[in-house]
């Protein structure tokens, strides 16, 4: 049950990661990246591992392939344009594919000899969220805090570079709007025929 | 449904038994929707002074039957600059998408699909998922007003996952677990010990169960926050090349979907399936319960609460929807971003806090 259920999840995965690069249009290749993502969940949920498998879809399926898809439909794209370069870049992007298909053959090579015979997803606890957590709070705390402050100097970067202050731009501001009462903001006039105001 | 498992280990028979609980759920679910959207008509209509469906059938209580007949033999349209592929995944999935989240709400003990040990991680990423049926419909009807109305719903959508991903926080702190069914049980007897309500907690609790209710309004796209299919300036919105079936599936979907915030609203803050005043000993062994098969009656009575609740905060969603004019875009993102989040941040620090102090005192 879980080996077909694995092949057929597996083959989903790389059919998709294959009609990523391969697919014309740029919108496409961000839905099958999509797909990609959705169904690696699934091969996490298969080896019991669900708190990863929800975060990768929370984070990567649910906010940042939200964001890809964002720029990718606003770009005004031009398929021929795109085409044309593609021989420029074939043996660069040949390189690269060669030097991580190398990298991962090396660490598979390596994992395989020490790799357990059964693995378990949740060591030491009840279910896998405990698993992590108590990991992630004693062993790793530093480098958890760490790599949280690195999130929030990024974040504080994005903001400082995308954050201009215009002159002539006309602001709302809400106090006023909300705390405008009738008085200031309706006049009554007795307007006689003939004569208007 | 866990209680039916046990007689069984042929994983065919198990198959067939899973498969049969998703055609109940799904079946149930969708005949309840279409007497909620009658009822949300006649909460409209009341408010206005009118007198809402009143044709079809009793009291036009059949109207929703009517209106999917209407729709499905109506002709499908895909305009001729649509990307057609896209087009007609987009209205399957945003209705798939609703639907799969109802594996995981717990309808009375034991009556669950799957009782998953994140459940309510699942349908933090399954209600995240959503967004692409509004954007790939959108961007597939390749015309202005729909494009427009995709990228609004997505902002939207992801500004207010935000603060709903807080508030559900406080709840998994407070229960200890991110299991709907450990979440409701750990609510059992009486109202007070419900989350909104719950003694100490009930300062920063009840407010979170009102941020929710509210985000929950943005998040299905609901009035007062209906931007992206606002009339007045979208016509519809990313559904305005829709016709027939596939904008029925995309209704669907959004119906479902709020149905879905009114169960984990009663699931998360008002006790799921516990009646509001504790069981008042009525599944004791010599009681009319104890005759009909305790567990069974349990249940039926819990699904009752069940749906009593879900009724209720669909009923607020309904009134809302008649009493509140919409929002200006700016101020929605304003309320997303400058109010709830903060507040639903600080709420988490409060009831970390509190957990922790509590557990102190307690060992």
């Amino acid at each position: 049950m879980e080996v077909i259920a694995f092949s057929i999840l597996s083959a989903i995965v790389l059919i998709a990661a294959f009609c990523v690069i391969a697919a014309r249009n740029p919108v496409h290749s961000v839905l099958f990246l999509i797909l990609a993502f959705f169904t690696s969940s699934g091969l996490l949920v298969l080896i019991g591992a669900e708190f990863l498998a929800m975060l990768l879809i929370v984070v990567y399926v649910g906010a940042v392939a939200v964001l890809f898809l964002f720029v990718v439909m606003m770009l005004d794209v031009d398929f021929v344009e795109l085409k044309q370069g593609f021989l420029n870049y074939a043996p660069f992007g040949g390189v690269v594919a060669l030097v991580f298909f190398a990298e991962i053959a090396l660490v598979a090579s390596a994992m395989g000899a020490s790799r357990p015979e059964t693995f378990d997803a949740s060591p030491n606890a009840e279910t896998n969220v405990e698993a992590i957590g108590q990991v992630m709070y004693t062993d790793y705390l530093l480098l958890f805090q760490i790599s949280g402050i690195v999130l929030l100097i990024a974040m504080i970067g994005a903001i400082v570079l995308t954050l201009r202050h215009r002159p002539g731009v006309r602001r709302q501001s809400v106090e006023e709007q909300t705390g405008r009462k009738r008085a200031d903001a309706v006049e009554l006039k007795d307007v006689r025929p003939g004569q208007g105001i | 449904m866990e209680q039916f498992l046990g007689w069984t280990d042929n994983p065919i028979l198990l198959v067939l038994l899973s498969l049969g609980q998703i055609l109940l759920v799904t079946v149930v679910l969708l005949l309840a929707i279409a007497f909620l959207l009658y009822f949300d008509r006649k909460v409209l209509a009341g408010t206005m002074l009118r007198k809402g469906p009143n044709v079809v059938g009793p009291f036009g209580l059949f109207q929703s039957f009517a209106d999917f007949g209407k729709f499905v033999l109506k002709e499908m349209i895909i305009p001729a600059g649509a990307n057609k592929t896209v087009f007609m995944i987009a209205p399957i999935l945003a209705t798939t998408l609703s639907l799969i989240c109802w594996a995981v709400v717990p309808i009375a003990p034991g009556w669950v699909v799957s009782d998953l040990n994140v459940g309510v991680l699942y349908l933090l990423a399954m209600s995240s998922l959503g967004v692409y049926g509004v954007i790939m419909a959108g961007w597939a009807s390749n015309s202005k007003y729909p494009f427009l109305g995709g990228l609004r719903s997505a902002a939207q959508m992801v500004s207010y996952e935000v603060s709903i991903g807080f508030v559900l926080v406080t709840v998994i702190l407070l229960s200890g677990s991110m299991n709907l069914t450990t979440i409701v049980e750990s609510q059992t007897g009486g109202f007070w010990n419900w989350y909104a309500f719950k003694l100490p907690t009930i300062i920063v609790m009840f407010p979170m169960m009102v941020i929710f209710f509210i985000s929950a309004l943005a998040e299905t796209n609901r009035p007062p926050f209906d931007l992206p299919e606002a009339e007045s300036e979208l016509v519809a919105g990313y559904q305005v090349e829709y016709s027939g079936t596939p904008f029925l599936l995309i209704y669907l979907g959004e119906q479902i979907a709020i149905t879905l915030m009114c169960a984990m609203t009663s699931v998360l803050f008002l006790g799921g399936w516990h009646s509001p005043v504790g069981d008042l000993g009525l599944f004791d062994e010599n009681t009319l319960a104890g005759l009909l098969g305790t567990g069974t009656f349990e249940s039926l009575i819990g699904a009752f609460w069940f749906a009593l609740k879900v009724t209720f905060v669909f009923f607020m969603f309904a009134f809302v929807r008649a009493l509140v004019p919409r929002y200006r875009y700016d101020q929605l993102m304003r309320l997303g971003w400058k109010i709830f989040l903060p507040t639903s941040l600080v709420a988490v620090l409060l009831i970390s806090g509190f957990v922790v102090y509590t557990n102190a005192a307690a060992a």
